[in-house]
């Protein structure tokens, strides 16, 4: 009942005709968490893939650190989905009896397959030396979590050591696909759904792939400037503006990609485009236009050019570089808040919008994607107490 | 479950299932529709838009014989008005049941054109809804029904985004999806769908496209016919005869 009562506000709000079953938007602000979580680890570990595989050493401070990041946002992806659910206790259907067919069945599998095989044996293999050396100095719980976490391993010796780094490598190697795989997968499970012209363009992986790339970096640049000074390091500037730099054109290939959707929407002019304009300057006229472009792409975009061309103090860029960073997570988060729930606010009678009235207290709520968004951060920060990403001579000396 | 239950259960399950391979391939239909062979039908609904008065008994009495929610935001059916005024401009509304919810009037000399639409789960021969399923809760049956297993359905609710025709909705109660099964438990007592059989004006008919002398046998000969969204390419069995273009 309490919901037919909210519902029959919500009928007040409509704008013009929606099929009647259409007035609930079935997927809520968790919706929105889930691919932004995604996006993150993906695009944290294509930062620390660049390290591995492609040799850029001056971001080496970053490439443990991206790691942990990654797994600390992986751990948390599946649960916005699986509080989402009507009925959450038969999720394991979907591993017993998953419809092929069904881009949300391999949910799972790619999941499973990027935690397992990718994030967790790389870290392993990237930390198994340091974990033996530092249970031998550490005693207590610390000592036996990492013996544990090492899985009782006890070779140091060069040859293995030399094997260690060579899996990493290739690990990393089969990483980028599976990388690339899980979040161009997630655009996917939007994209190919024909009934939804807003969702349903063959663009959609690409552009949640490059936006993922986006968050990612900015998220583990945002991480580094803050968690180094806390350790009483220093930051590395030159790392900093490599980061800043793959940044700058991360954002530029995502923009370019936003934009040809955009144009080529526009261009063709389809069935859709009155109802799509009216979303966009309307109901989506604060998260699109001015948090997603404006200030999530245009502005950070804008600074970068300016610290490219005027040669500025480390102090002055740093805070640049901040607020770059954080303007880009709140346009990423915008961004999915535009896929999704912007593809559930217009009718597929394509006559009429509907509007999202966030909960705040439900278990689709606000407080709940809070939690699920800040729920990473303190996994990470257990990762990083138990698996320190900077030995101490890295921290003073950089 | 203790050790000697659970080898119980594997001999059962194993030995069952030796069985059911040797079944000859409609035994299962036999033990399940009894007398009904679903590979003899495949249903369809044919709609007059002409003929359609609004009344909204089909609605009222889907809801009824399917227990679906009295809120007007969950319908299996419903009918949507259209009037089209002579300056091109379209309104749409879903017809309400209650006295409460009076239709907007229009001055008649300003009216192109009005009619009705009901609308229902169009039965595609090629469902989105069966594709994005994730565990094959929602499924296609030999008779050509789209049904949904609500002991399944884990709630994910894709197959309402992937929708075009916005037939689905989650049900309060079940937390599963819910959408029109043309009555199936009818059918397979040789009963019509409810909304076909309180229609007063027989603007809905309802029939199997196997057999020529179906009442949708007749309808389709007898008039030219429209689906909806076409270009979608999901085969819609719901067929229109006499609807405007403007309906979507």
């Amino acid at each position: 009942m309490e919901a037919a009562h909210g519902f029959m506000e919500l009928s007040q709000q409509v704008i013009g005709f929606i099929y009647p079953n259409e007035i609930e938007i079935h997927w809520s602000i968790l919706i929105v968490v889930y691919p932004y979580i995604t996006g993150l680890v993906a695009g944290a570990f294509i930062l620390a893939s660049l390290v591995k595989v492609f040799n850029v050493k001056e971001l080496q401070p970053t490439y443990r650190l991206a790691l942990l990041t990654a797994l600390a946002f992986l751990l948390i992806a599946p649960l916005p989905l699986q509080l989402h659910l009507g009925r959450p206790e038969r999720s394991y259907e979907m591993f017993m009896t998953p419809n092929p067919a069904s881009a949300m069945a391999m949910f799972g599998f790619v999941y499973l397959w990027y935690l397992m095989l990718v994030l967790l044996l790389e870290i392993w293999f990237e930390y198994r030396r340091d974990m033996i050396v530092w249970s031998k100095e550490s005693t207590g719980v610390r000592k036996w979590a990492l013996k544990i976490l090492s899985l009782f391993s006890t070779d140091v010796s060069e040859k293995a050591v030399a094997f260690d780094k060579k899996t990493v490598k290739v690990i990393t190697i089969i990483g980028i696909p599976s990388a690339f795989l899980l979040h161009g997968y997630v655009g996917f499970i939007f994209g190919s759904i024909k009934a939804n012209p807003w969702w349903s363009s063959v663009m959609m992986p690409v552009v949640f792939l490059f936006s993922a790339i986006v968050s990612g970096i900015a998220i583990v640049m945002l991480l580094y400037m803050i968690i180094i000074p806390m350790r009483g390091g220093k930051i590395d500037m030159k790392c900093l503006d490599r980061v800043a730099s793959f940044l700058f054109y991360a954002v530029i290939v995502d923009f370019s990609i936003e934009a040809l959707d955009f144009i080529h929407r526009l261009y063709e002019s389809e069935e859709s485009i009155k109802i799509l304009s009216q979303l966009v300057s309307t109901k989506l006229f604060m998260s699109l236009v001015i948090l997603q472009i404006l200030l999530g792409m245009l502005l950070p975009l804008a600074v970068m050019v300016a610290i490219k061309i005027f040669k500025l103090q480390d102090d002055l860029r740093k805070l640049l570089y901040f607020v770059c960073a954080l303007l880009i997570q709140l346009g990423i988060f915008s961004t999915r808040w535009n896929v999704v729930i912007g593809g559930q606010l217009f009718s597929k009678s394509f006559r009429g919008l509907t509007t999202y009235k966030m909960e705040l207290m439900g278990i689709e709520g606000l407080l709940v994607a809070l939690v699920l968004l800040i729920a990473p951060f303190v996994i990470l920060a257990v990762l990083i107490k138990l698996l320190p990403p900077w030995k101490k001579e890295e921290l003073a000396g950089s | 479950m203790d050790r000697r239950d659970f080898l119980k259960n594997c001999c059962l399950l194993v030995t069952s299932a030796a069985v059911a391979g040797r079944l000859p391939a409609d035994a299962w239909a036999k033990t399940i529709y009894k007398d009904y062979n679903p590979a003899k039908h495949l249903y369809g609904m044919g709609i007059d838009i002409s003929k359609c008065i609004g009344c909204g008994r089909c609605m009222q009495g889907c809801k009824t014989e399917n227990n679906v929610p009295a809120d007007p935001y969950y319908f299996r059916t419903w009918v949507e008005r259209y009037v089209i005024k002579t300056d091109k401009s379209v309104t749409v509304k879903t017809i309400s049941t209650t006295v409460d919810d009076p239709a907007e009037v229009f001055v008649e000399k300003d009216i192109l054109r009005s009619f009705f639409v009901p609308k229902l789960c169009n039965q595609c021969d090629h469902p989105p809804c069966v594709q994005v399923c994730p565990v094959g809760a929602t499924y296609k049956t030999v008779d050509g029904v789209t049904l949904m297993d609500e002991k399944r359905c884990i709630g994910c609710r894709y197959c309402i985004q992937a929708c075009p025709y916005g037939v689905r909705y989650l049900h309060p109660v079940t937390r599963v999806a819910d959408k029109c099964t043309f009555c199936y438990h009818r059918l397979v007592r040789g009963l019509l769908p409810v909304c076909v059989e309180v229609c007063p004006k027989q603007a809905r008919l309802f029939g199997d496209m196997k057999s020529f002398a179906s009442p949708l046998g007749r309808f389709t000969r007898m008039n030219k016919i429209h689906v909806l969204k076409p270009s979608l390419n999901t085969d819609p069995k719901v067929y229109y005869a006499n609807l405007d273009g403007e309906v979507n």
